[in-house]
């Protein structure tokens, strides 16, 4: 009995840190609008700055100090952050602002390292707080105490401050409605800045209050993002109750968990997670939201297909791709085939978030199931590669299928954590179940058959696949289910009215996507020879969000041109420089700031602006629109 | 003059809304805006403040040009705004609501405080706990422009008071918009009602696809019926 207490305490004093930092996100969210990726970045730097801190100044003083200290000098950081980068990029596509601060948290994986070294650091203990207490023969860390002690101080804090403050009602006010609080005289760059600075001065202090009870390293940031997404999903976003509430939920399933289900430990979180979402999907103390006010059609261009010629252009490349092999080698022939494979990947993300309006967060699930699809046919049934390319995707089209039903029942970013969830799903499957999935050895000896085994024919095999999805989801995209997903998308209430079935169109478009990537997916599997783990992890998910954000969510498919150059970039930098990372995060804010439409929008819009200037043809602009007010 | 608009021209995107508007405003006046639904009244006045972003032409308020200030400082400057939707805080208090509006005082505008708005709008008064989310149109309508006047504006832009309120809260309305002009508040007052208008309006200008095409005192609206009736649906 005395153990199961201790584990629940124990799991009470985990759910503080988490709170922290979950409480912050929260914050920021609500008034900025901005899911703030880089948030488990200022978690993990605000603890490098206090174990720095708490090193150099000495006695209990310099320990308390340094802990608040650190938390301040990231908050800091936060504001300048906020100024410098965020400022610029609010009135951008929301997935853009995420893509931005998934920059940042690239570029201070590495400079961590650059400052702090690779290796773990081990902090100092509290000062008082340095025993342990007995408890009828179990121990428990005294700081432990304390931290389960500083949970509810610090929410009654936080509601104090949001209740009794002229801040607190402004930033209450604005998260409901940003414009009304200027037009009521207040300024939103600095109220922005301040909730900004609250959110980041939460997560630095959240993760300097960890050095005590874990080592200091370089992989933080992912592990505690994942892990406080959930939390914030859960108990609702916006809600600080809701994510204490949550934070002490998700900590507990994680001390229980382990004990009583050990084989499921990692997915049990993600699956109360799912539960919640598909139960209560604006979460547990979370309000529903208001659909977003938005004039569609007014800002967006036309779609339209390909004039012949442009066609004739898209063929010229192609070709010209082709002949890649006529001079390339056996390296660069193999980066031609990851490149092409990323297209397949980037191409179906690019259909579900563009055409369908549905930003998935866990989409390497679909394109890991694949692999996976390919493992199981060619290594276990022993099938030949051109049946298991043909049958392997369906394992991806499966997933697609169950989760997408589910998905599709949620928008905005409540789709994008659920998606997200799923896929750690999947995730924690393939790393737990070692019988089947080898676990973290993956599995390894797929090779391809002898008519595709050469460098050159797995290419064309790739190139050619390549092009065919490309071309097959953009016939989709004006055909009559293109017209009803674009519709949906648009607006679901109005082409629910005109007897569209909103869900069900969106669903077959989650299914059509996922079986795409699958099918991209298992062209990898036979590209590298092995699959893990990894293939359906969250950073194979980001980057095909990234390769799509590139190319531009708003063109028809400018994921294409984001794959190449995400891809052809993300290569040659892991093969020049050791901080790749610290390069690519620079170049991905660069982009968001300089072309917030995306490569392939931004040279829209001036062929665009160019088309304009020249000739007297489109007075049909000029006219005023008469039902516009 | 307490605001001038000169040549204002409006755009949504690749759509031109509003054409060369021009309108004057003299200190303590109240100036009514009328056209049909969608003819251009709500652009008018969020181009004013701020609110639209693809904008050009000038505005002067109180002989300063503020045509290229953000919102906020527009609105510092004692240039109130009452949107037409309402967009009350819904998860915010009566009180909180008006602590959101609530700017300094300022020396040529009158000086409102809860007391004194609970006294103009007594309905409010006696739900000062109550979440905006749990309050009839009528009130809320009341609470949007308290919650304007707590930044004691000198003059007001008001987006269709009238719209979908009962006659009883009509009648109310017109006699806070009359307090308001008594106390030295300058109002444009954007409607749809002539009716409603006349009862508070000492000019007009009527407003159609976006262009200015009538200006007068309301005798001489009167006096042009085939305007009125061109320009008003009845």
């Amino acid at each position: 009995m005395a153990f199961y207490v201790v584990q629940f305490l124990t799991g009470l004093a985990s759910a503080a840190s988490l709170f922290l930092v979950a409480s912050g996100l929260s914050i920021i969210f609500g008034v900025t609008r901005i899911v703030n990726f880089a948030h488990g970045a200022f978690y993990m730097i605000g603890a490098y700055i206090a174990f720095t801190l708490t090193e150099r100044l000495s006695g209990a003083f310099g320990f308390w100090g340094g802990i608040v200290l650190a938390a301040f000098a990231v908050a800091l950081i936060g504001v300048i952050v906020e100024m410098v980068l965020l400022r610029r990029i609010y009135h951008a596509p929301e997935l853009f602002q995420l893509l931005a601060t998934f920059g940042l948290t690239l570029m201070v994986e590495d400079l961590v390292v650059l400052i702090w070294g690779p290796d773990d650091l081990v902090g100092r203990r509290a000062p008082g707080f340095r025993g342990a207490i007995d408890f009828f023969g179990q121990n428990i860390p005294s700081y432990d105490l304390f931290l389960i002690v500083l949970g509810p101080v610090v929410l009654g804090i936080l509601w104090l401050l949001f209740q009794r403050t002229r801040w607190g009602v402004l930033v209450r006010a604005a998260t409901q409605d940003r414009d009304m609080v200027a037009a009521l005289g207040v300024n939103q760059k600095w109220l922005f800045t301040s909730v900004f600075a609250v959110g980041v001065f939460l997560a630095a202090l959240g993760g300097a209050l960890q050095i005590p009870r874990d080592a200091v390293h370089h992989a933080m940031d992912l592990r505690i993002i994942v892990e406080v997404f959930v939390v914030v999903v859960i108990g609702g976003l916006g809600s600080i109750v809701g994510a204490f509430v949550a934070a002490v939920l998700v900590s507990e399933l994680n001390a229980f968990g382990i004990l009583i289900f050990p084989k499921i430990s990692i997915i049990l979180v993600f699956l109360v997670m799912a539960v919640v979402l598909i139960v209560r999907p604006w979460g547990l103390f979370g309000k529903p939201e208001a659909a977003a006010r938005k004039t569609p059609g007014l800002t967006v261009n036309p779609w339209r297909p390909l004039t012949s010629n442009e066609r004739l252009m898209a063929l010229a490349a192609l070709i010209v791709a082709a002949m890649l092999p006529l001079f390339a080698g056996n390296y660069l022939l193999t980066v031609g085939s990851e490149i092409a494979i990323f297209v397949i990947f980037a191409v179906s993300l690019h259909f579900l978030m563009s055409v369908g309006g549905l930003a998935s967060f866990g989409h390497a699930a679909y394109f890991g199931l694949g692999a996976y699809g390919i493992a199981f046919l060619a290594k276990m049934a022993g099938l030949p590669m051109i049946v298991c390319l043909l049958l392997g995707p369906l394992l991806g089209c499966m997933g697609a299928a169950v989760f997408g039903f589910f998905a599709v029942q949620l928008s905005g970013v409540y789709f994008a954590m659920l998606t997200l969830a799923f896929a750690q799903i999947v995730w924690s499957i393939a790393f737990q179940w070692v019988d089947v999935t080898g676990g973290d050895n993956g599995i390894l000896g797929l090779w391809p058959s002898s008519w595709a085994a050469s460098p050159s024919r797995f290419y064309w095999l790739s190139l050619g696949v390549a092009a065919l999805v490309t071309v097959a989801l953009r016939t989709m995209v004006f055909s009559p289910f293109g017209y009803a997903l674009r519709a949906t998308r648009d607006s679901v209430l109005r082409s629910e009215a005109i007897g569209i079935d909103a869900k069900r169109i969106q669903w077959t478009a989650f299914v059509i996507a996922g079986t795409t990537a699958g099918i991209g997916g298992a062209l990898f599997a036979y590209l590298k020879g092995s699959v893990f783990p990894d293939n359906l992890g969250i950073s194979l998910s980001v980057d095909a969000l990234v390769m799509v954000l590139l190319g531009g969510v708003e063109t028809v498919s400018g994921a294409v041109i984001g794959a190449i150059i995400y891809k052809a970039l993300n290569i040659w930098l892991v093969s020049q420089t050791d901080l790749s990372k610290l390069v690519l995060g620079g170049f991905i804010m660069l982009i968001v700031v300089v072309f917030p439409k995306g490569i392939v929008g931004t040279l829209e819009m001036l062929a665009q602006r160019r088309k304009k200037a020249s000739p007297p043809g489109s007075t049909l602009l000029a006219k005023p629109i008469e039902s516009a007010e | 003059m307490k605001l001038t608009v000169q040549d204002l021209n409006s755009h949504y995107g690749p759509a031109h809304i509003l054409f060369d508007i021009g309108f004057e405003v003299g200190e303590g006046e109240v100036v009514a805006l009328l056209g049909r639904n969608g003819a251009g009244k709500s652009t008018t006045f969020r181009s004013i403040v701020g609110l639209v972003a693809q904008r050009s032409g000038r505005i002067t308020f109180e002989g300063k040009d503020v045509s290229s200030k953000p919102t906020h400082e527009i609105v510092r400057d004692g240039l109130g705004y009452v949107p037409e939707e309402r967009r009350i805080f819904t998860d915010l208090t009566v009180e909180e609501n008006l602590e959101v509006g609530r700017q300094p005082k300022r020396p040529n505008a009158p000086h409102w405080t809860r007391e004194k708005l609970f006294a103009l709008f007594p309905n409010l008064g006696e739900m000062k706990n109550r979440p905006g989310g749990r309050m009839s149109g009528g009130e809320q309508q009341m609470l949007t422009i308290a919650r304007t006047l707590m930044g004691n504006p000198s003059l007001v832009l008001l987006d269709e008071p009238s719209e979908g309120l009962s006659p009883k809260i009509v009648e109310q309305m017109v006699d806070a918009i009359l307090t308001m002009k008594k106390e030295g508040v300058s109002i444009v007052v954007s409607e749809q009602n002539l009716h409603f208008a006349r009862l508070i309006s000492d000019r007009a200008y009527i407003i159609e696809r976006g262009r200015i095409c009538f200006g007068g005192t309301m005798a001489e609206l009167d006096a042009r019926p085939d305007i009125r009736d061109a320009h008003l649906s009845l």
